[in-house]
């Protein structure tokens, strides 16, 4: 089998997803298409060299419906006779393209492909295509299927971490992506949006509020009691947690992923390619995959997931150096450092989706390279990403600087 | 079955006319007339439009429960609900109309028929009720209901009919969309015949069989009905705590049934019905809510050689809360009433109650205030036991105090009339140690009423050794007469109800002794379909009531009292830490001024939880076996027959329906399985999990409490 190398990363600024966010104006094949250029021009590939464009997309209904990844190669200048396929690993989806295309170069079947993903939150909305997996009576019922800030705050009620410790974590993340922002942290990996006429749109995280302190945020109302509580969530999901008296409701927008609209994508290739074109891999594929959990609590994969890819790898917790894991909710990271034991100052240290947004479907692809420039910037060895997903999924890579 | 005629002007009319039943129902005689008919109508030339109504009171009424009933595999299923389904929507494409006049209450079956018309029009008549109430027998509409109802009125509008079973007044119907036209009830016939003279072939197609249809309001892929479906999953879990397999069955109906056309949604129906009708939940349902309640209300079991007797007064002594609730429900049923108490004065304030009661239903516009005057006017208050001349009977609610219940039955029986029955409405006495007070026990009885008696529907009839046939067979008459539902208890301690009910409650603190997680105990008993956790209901009646009792027993017994599992946490609970329950604000829970009751954290620090908990089934199996296994060894000891066992569960304290009862639940679950459930629990938690040597029997033979 062969190796696959992380040959590049880029991603777009996250803008805010509404009608007002500096993004709302690219349609997401545009958006998607213009990091495949930018990957490009950096690399210095021909686009009939790509064995496949791999995109995650989280909600591919509405414009994003049918296969943005076609869409995107239609779009991006040189690429129109390149493949494209989009997957659907809800918020892992972007990972998973990466992994997807990993597993094209391993298994000797690609020499050069693009995995990333692409989610404009503020046009194409959360659930806009519904789903079985939401809607159909005889599937939400017999899994007690409950939206998924009621499974994070369970994961708080369940393991005891209170509004404060929560709050304390959002307001850390926002402190370190401001830092990050402030130190160009992202500058190897961002690329700014531009209009048709190459006019700039957008060149930095939109979402980011630097001011923020555990204090303010504890102003702010819980975003899922209503849901819980007067809905039925919380009695919905109490069935599978009787051992909970009452689900504490602390999460709320400032302590979950912001929505935002954004874009991203990885260059993989194999060894021999590399050399081809002349480019220094910069971190090579140690393992990856995804692993199914309890669809109730939904979103206590990214531990699970670790351990899977870390032994797929032979390797311990204390052989990673730095993580990402994406922060769908602050529960969600504390809950990965405890079951994992991993320190805080390792995990998510230039901030997170809390401060920055989790455009859902290129998230995964933002995260790997995130991680591989830090790894650079501080020239250490090895880093694992993982994200929570949907329905009681998690999705991993490891990758370790070459 | 069927009166079939048709005019010169080619309206033929179909008029049901089931006669050997007491209404309208569809069973297999006249579905069978029915299709006769719809078909005679169709191939006759000359018919250009047929209208469908009733020859009786009601329209139709709906399926026939004992043809649900009989159901005994999936393919018998769809044989039945096959041709009901089928001929429905023969007519509904045969290209001719078809107008439902409807004359009188259409429910479930019935009003299924009239949505297949083409057109719906009802008798203005606020009487009439329409409706889809399946759901709560366990069944779902199975004759296009859910598929119909949601292609005309939306699927948010839909749901409620379907899921809920609301009934609803024709002027409501024709706002929600579900029938057309209201008319005063003797033109009827005539709109009928006009809109169909005047609609003419192009109005015998529905809009789901025209090119171009839409769904009212999105189907189920559509983001409206998507958030509702969403939605509506929790709602109903958060209701039924997924015992009860009939709505989900229905949502299912509906999400799958409406993505497709209607021929193939109709199939769906039928597949999702004969999964309800052959389950043991919705058998369960029948057999206890419709025929085991239906025989209890009228007086199955009543010996038939004993006269009926009629009541027009009856006396109530002592005005406290119980005795203040019986005048007013026996005012409420036409019945002059005579409380007496120490004082005029006390009896007023008796009296005083039901009159707030009726301020709040006058005020709900469900009485009238005339009404209200006249059944004030009916309770006379007096202090003066003469009064109770005339009375057929008098019933006792004064202290559970049996030097107090001797007095006030010796002066009650010293004024009464000769043949007049007493009752006692005691809870904790027997009723043949009360007896020996009585000059005729054979006349003397237990009249145990629920609290609060205006919304609790069983008395337990209580018969002492001594009581006469006759007597309860009177007492049945009155039961009926203020329209509760009577189940028959022969005496022993704490009658049938309290005596199994206890268990729930016990089991519970038993449980927070041993360690079990408090929020464990709840959440078990709330998700076994039981109204209210153990312990929020011991906090409603007072731990210290149940301390107080313990104390009385201790005192009673004296060396011979035998510890109960649960008397450490009751004297924790009132000795130790001073927490007697809700009223004082405190008790296992605690009650904030603000937001709702919470289970009070000290619990863990007084009974630390055990490391090692059990299973969520295990706590429930304690919960509810317990309770089963006490109304087992009732009916081994002859207390109480099986059938009452089972309706006093659902009527006395909220047993769920969908297990069929306390002995239901033994049966659902097979005798063999549960005593050996019962079996393993004695080993681990003690004998008063041992099964009596009747069940013991009873599951050797392989035998149930109630016929399948």
């Amino acid at each position: 089998m062969s190796d696959a190398y992380i040959l590049d990363a880029v991603r777009t600024p996250r803008g805010k997803g509404r009608s007002s966010g500096g993004l709302h104006e690219m349609a997401p094949a545009r958006l998607a298409a213009q990091t495949l250029e930018a990957l490009r021009q950096r690399s210095g590939f021909a686009p009939e060299m790509l064995a496949d464009v791999i995109l995650g997309c989280g909600e591919p209904s509405l414009e994003q419906a049918s296969n943005i990844a076609k869409a995107a190669t239609l779009s991006a200048a040189g690429f129109r006779e390149v493949p494209g396929v989009q997957i659907n690993r809800f918020c892992g989806s972007g990972l998973e393209a990466c992994n997807f295309a990993s597993a094209m170069v391993m298994a000797g079947q690609a020499d050069l492909i693009i995995g990333g993903g692409v989610e404009s939150m503020s046009r194409v909305p959360m659930f806009a295509g519904g789903g079985a997996w939401v809607t159909d009576p005889q599937i939400t019922l017999p899994n007690h299927i409950v939206p998924q800030g009621v499974s994070a705050d369970l994961i708080a009620t369940l393991h005891g971490y209170s509004r404060r410790d929560v709050d304390a974590y959002a307001a850390e993340s926002q402190r370190r992506a401001a830092a990050a922002w402030a130190e160009k942290h992202f500058a190897r990996s961002i690329v700014p949006v531009a209009d048709i006429n190459g006019q700039l749109i957008l060149e930095r995280d939109e979402h980011v509020r630097a001011d923020t302190t555990a204090e303010s945020l504890a102003a702010l109302e819980p975003s899922f009691k209503t849901l819980g509580e007067k809905m039925g969530f919380d009695a919905m999901a109490l069935q599978r947690y009787p051992q909970v008296a009452a689900i504490e409701h602390v999460h709320h927008a400032g302590n979950s992923s912001g929505i935002v609209d954004g874009a991203a994508a990885v260059l993989i290739g194999s060894e021999s390619m590399a050399k081809r074109l002349g480019v220094r891999p910069r971190a090579r594929v140690r393992a990856f995959g995804a692993i199914g959990s309890e669809p109730t609590i939904m979103l206590t994969g990214p531990a699970k997931a670790a351990r899977s890819a870390l032994r797929r790898a032979g390797m311990q917790p204390g052989d990673i150096d730095l993580f990402e894991c994406n922060e769908a909710f602050a529960a969600v990271v504390l809950l990965f450092m405890e079951t994992l034991g991993v320190p805080h100052d390792k995990v998510n240290v230039n901030g997170g989706a809390i401060a920055m947004g989790h455009p859902l479907g290129a998230t995964g692809a933002m995260l790997l390279g995130t991680l591989l420039d830090e790894l650079e910037r501080r020239d250490l060895g090895t880093g694992l990403v993982t994200l929570c997903v949907g329905g009681g999924m998690g999705s991993v890579m490891i990758i370790e600087r070459v | 079955m069927i009166d079939y005629k048709t005019d010169a002007d080619g309206i033929a009319t179909l008029s049901w006319n089931v006669t050997d039943r007491p209404t309208n129902v569809m069973n297999e005689a006249s579905i069978a007339a029915f299709e006769a008919a719809v078909k005679r109508a169709i191939g006759d030339p000359m018919v250009k439009g047929v209208i469908v109504t009733s020859s009786r009171k009601d329209f139709v009424a709906g399926g026939d429960l004992d043809l649900i009933r009989r159901i005994d595999g999936i393919e018998a299923s769809m044989a039945a609900s096959g041709p009901v389904s089928a001929i429905l929507r023969r007519l509904e494409t045969s290209g001719k109309p078809f107008v439902a006049a409807i004359n009188g209450t259409a429910l479930g079956g019935g009003l299924e028929l009239a949505l297949a018309c083409h057109r719906r029009i009802a008798a203005a008549d606020p009487g009439i009720r329409l409706g889809l109430p399946e759901v709560t027998l366990g069944l779902l509409p199975a004759a296009g209901g859910t598929q119909r109802l949601p292609r005309m009125i939306g699927i948010g509008k839909a749901l409620p009919y379907l899921l809920e079973g609301r009934k609803v007044a024709p002027e409501a119907a024709l706002e929600a969309g579900i029938i057309d036209e209201v008319v005063p009830p003797g033109e009827l016939l005539t709109r009928a015949r006009a809109w169909l003279l005047a609609a003419g072939e192009g109005a015998a197609i529905k809009s789901w069989d025209a090119k171009g249809f839409r769904f009212p309001g999105g189907g189920p892929q559509t983001p409206g009905p998507m958030q509702i479906f969403f939605g509506a999953s929790a709602a109903l879990m958060s209701k039924t705590q997924g015992l009860y397999p009939a709505p989900a069955a229905i949502l299912a109906c509906v999400y799958d049934g409406c993505q497709v056309d209607i021929d193939t949604g109709l199939r769906i129906e039928q597949r999702q019905f004969a999964r309800l009708a052959t389950s043991a939940a919705t058998k369960n349902m029948i057999r206890l809510l419709f025929f085991s309640l239906g025989e209890a209300n009228r007086l199955a079991d009543r010996p038939r050689d004993v006269p009926l007797r009629d009541y027009s007064r009856v006396g109530v002594l002592g005005a406290g809360m119980m005795g203040a609730g019986l005048a007013y429900v026996c005012a409420q049923a036409d019945l002059d009433v005579v409380l007496l108490d120490v004082n005029v004065e006390a009896a007023e304030k008796g009296k005083a109650y039901g009159a707030k009661v009726m301020d709040a239903l006058v005020a709900k516009g469900r009485l009238s205030a005339a009404q209200r005057e006249a059944a004030l006017d009916r309770v006379r208050c007096t202090a003066d036991y003469r009064d109770l001349a005339g009375c057929q009977l008098v019933i006792e609610a004064v202290f559970e105090n049996r030097e107090v219940k001797a007095e006030v039955m010796r002066r009650a029986e010293a004024a009464m009339d000769a043949d007049a029955l007493l009752a006692s409405n005691t809870s904790t006495l027997p009723i043949t140690s009360l007896a020996r007070n009585s000059q005729r026990p054979e006349r003397f009885l237990g009249l145990h009423f629920f609290s609060p008696i205006e919304k609790m529907p069983l008395i337990e009839v209580i018969r002492g050794e001594r009581t006469s046939e006759a007597t309860i067979a009177h007492a049945l008459d009155f039961a009926k007469r203020i329209r509760k539902t009577p189940i028959v208890v022969n005496d022993c301690p704490a009658f049938y109800a309290n005596r199994a009910f206890g268990m729930y409650p016990y089991e519970a603190m038993t449980m927070l002794g041993e360690g079990v997680a408090p929020a464990l105990i709840e959440n078990a008993g709330r998700m076994a379909g039981m109204p209210m956790p153990p312990l929020a209901l011991i906090d409603e009646f007072s731990i210290e009531l149940l301390y107080k009792a313990m104390r009385q027993a201790r005192a009673d017994q004296g060396e011979a009292y035998r510890e109960q599992p649960q008397d450490a946490v009751l004297t924790a609970m009132v000795e130790q830490l001073d927490r007697p329950g809700r009223k004082a604000g405190k008790g296992f829970y605690d009650y904030p001024k603000e937001g709702g009751k919470r289970l009070w954290p000290g619990l863990a620090k007084m009974f630390p939880p055990v490391p090692e908990q059990p299973t969520l089934d295990e706590v429930r199996e304690r919960l509810m076996f317990s309770q089963s296994l006490e109304a087992a060894r009732c009916v081994a000891e002859g207390i109480v027959s099986p059938r009452d066992a089972d309706v006093g569960a659902l009527l006395g304290w909220g047993f769920p329906a969908v297990l069929g009862g306390v002995l239901g639940q033994i049966d659902t679950l097979g005798a063999e399985a549960f005593v050996e459930a019962c079996d393993r629990l004695a080993r681990r938690h003690g004998e008063r999990f041992e099964v009596p040597v009747a069940l013991r029997e009873m599951a050797r033979a392989r035998g149930r409490y109630h016929p399948v």
